[in-house]
């Protein structure tokens, strides 16, 4: 295989190799380094990049509460339970996989058969105080049923801390508007991903 | 006479306490507000416009938190240690005339607690003694960090008192007056004792950085070496005043900075009670500035610095200075 296009970095000219001089080893070394670094203005040089910072005033702060940040697709918060886009029901068929795979034992399901013979959830809840949001049960699912939502503010004044079936499940609502928004999940990529990408000057 | 004379003194010492205080208050918001933008954070936002309240937040905080004394300490002198801090940085403000004599409903104010004939020696003196506060609470609290703080407290003040001392001593021959306000008298005549005086200004200018503990001699209390230091063990408003205390030092060693070196308030003019307000204001900046510059030294470091490079160019400023005079 021609590996021609991977080594040629193309990288931009900014990058530079940093000079780094010997240690002094001897004293004559030592006081001729102090009297350059002394004479050198290197705190000035740090005082000015701090002024200019305060200057141009070009602010990173996020306030938290009032601005949030987008989050990325494979963001692992609060699940969610999806519905089925042709028929609004539930996407769940209570395998009960998720709750075999679940490694911290937080997840409870109970089933029962409903008049028409089919299998029913009864009992769905997620202790989040146990959950580590692993994302194995969003894994799992065969039916892309439960998956994580965006929702990551879940500060609770105890540690037990459950979250139900209704709670998580898309309202029919939103349904009716379609506005149902599918977990992109694992491996998905962050939106701009592609104009944020850089190359590096290491070699492969 | 007698009584106006005390009533006078009484009133100018309380107004220079309810000032500074605040001063030390409104200093730390200033402190957090530029620390902030240089890296390129807001700062303090909540608390009234602008997080301005945040002052009055921190003091309710401050004055109502439970006063612990830990067991294990030792708890007289655990006690009196922000005492000793706070004084003395008040007490040697008594020294400073912080603006030009004004009148005040026909009545001739001077804005100096007590021109005494000693005053530089005297301020010094005091500021010297306020490190008996973190040296006596580091070494009562029980507390390794607090101990070490000690330890390196110690280890400063020997360092650094050399070089103020030895810095000053030659603009002091030439002003041939160790008060304040004859310094100011110099140099409406002879110009600022900065031109003069260079090399000296700077000397005292880095020794005001350790006398005051501010980065990059900040090692008395590094936070992330040794925690706070002495203020550990401290909570509450014995911690406040210690905090007080090192402000209302900042503030005041910029007052002596600006009265000693830069012409002081000048002719006694309105403009020139500004400028020493606006000369006091950029040395207060400059604390500020350098911490969010420059790194911190080590305790060898700075005792290296001050011994071995600082001394022997404020000995060696002071010899040509005797010999250009004479
Ligand atoms: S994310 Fe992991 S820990 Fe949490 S419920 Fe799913 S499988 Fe269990
Ligand atoms: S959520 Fe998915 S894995 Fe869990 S019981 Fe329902 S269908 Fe099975």
């Amino acid at each position: 295989m021609n590996n021609e296009q991977f080594n040629d970095r193309n990288v931009s000219n900014d990058y530079f190799l940093v000079d780094i001089e010997d240690y002094p080893t001897d004293g004559w070394g030592k006081f001729k380094r102090v009297i350059k670094r002394s004479f050198r203005g290197e705190l000035f040089v740090g005082l000015w990049v701090v002024l200019r910072e305060m200057i141009r005033f070009d602010i990173h702060t996020v306030k938290y509460p009032e601005e949030k940040m987008p989050i990325g697709p494979r963001y692992r918060a609060v699940h969610e339970m999806k519905r089925l886009w042709e028929s609004d029901t539930e996407r769940c068929i209570g395998c009960g996989l998720c709750e075999k795979i679940c490694i911290s034992n937080c997840i409870r399901i109970d089933t029962k058969i409903d008049e028409n013979s089919r299998k029913e959830v009864s009992e769905y809840s997620i202790n989040l105080g146990r959950c580590i949001f692993c994302g194995y049960c969003a894994e799992v699912c065969p039916e892309l049923a439960i998956t994580h939502g965006g929702e990551y503010e879940n500060a609770s004044d105890q540690r037990e801390h459950f979250v139900m079936y209704e709670d998580m499940l898309t309202p029919l609502d939103k349904m009716k508007a379609a506005t149902q928004l599918e977990f992109e999940g694992f491996g998905a990529i962050t939106p701009h991903e592609d104009e944020r990408v850089k190359k590096t000057p290491l070699a492969y | 006479m007698e009584t106006a004379y005390l009533i006078e003194t009484v009133i100018k010492i309380v107004v220079i306490l309810l000032i500074f205080s605040a001063l030390a208050g409104i200093g730390t918001y200033f402190e957090r507000k530029v620390l902030a933008f240089m890296q390129r954070r807001l700062g303090p936002m909540n608390v009234g416009p602008f997080g301005l309240l945040q002052v009055a937040a921190d003091g309710i905080k401050l004055f109502t938190k439970e006063d612990i004394v830990p067991s294990g300490v030792v708890a007289r002198i655990f006690k009196i240690a922000p005492v000793i801090t706070a004084a003395t940085a008040f007490m040697a403000a008594a020294a400073i005339p912080f603006l030009p004599s004004f009148t005040l409903f026909g009545y001739e104010v001077h804005p100096i607690v007590a021109d005494i004939n000693i005053g530089i020696l005297y301020i010094l003196g005091i500021m010297g003694v306020g490190l008996y506060g973190p040296l006596l609470g580091g070494m009562a609290s029980a507390n390794k960090f607090a101990l070490i703080s000690a330890a390196r407290g110690a280890a400063v003040f020997i360092s650094y008192e050399v070089v103020t001392g030895l810095s000053i001593l030659a603009p002091i021959m030439m002003v041939g007056s160790l008060s304040l306000i004859d310094f100011n008298e110099y140099q409406i005549s002879n110009g600022w004792i900065v031109f003069a005086q260079p090399v000296a200004f700077i000397l005292f200018w880095i020794a005001a950085f350790a006398e005051t503990g501010r980065t990059p001699f900040h090692l008395i209390a590094n936070d992330h070496e040794i925690i706070d230091g002495f203020g550990t063990e401290y909570s509450g408003m014995r911690w406040g005043l210690f905090a007080i205390g090192e402000y209302a030092n900042m503030f005041f060693i910029s007052f002596v900075i600006s009265l000693l070196f830069l012409g002081g308030y000048g002719d006694g003019s309105l403009l020139g009670a500004l400028a020493l307000l606006g000369k006091v204001a950029f040395f207060f900046f400059f604390f500020l500035w350098t911490r969010a510059a420059w790194p911190d030294v080590r305790p060898d470091q700075l005792m290296w610095l001050c011994w071995k490079v600082l001394m022997p160019i404020a000995v060696i400023n002071i010899v040509i200075t005797g010999i250009v005079m004479m």
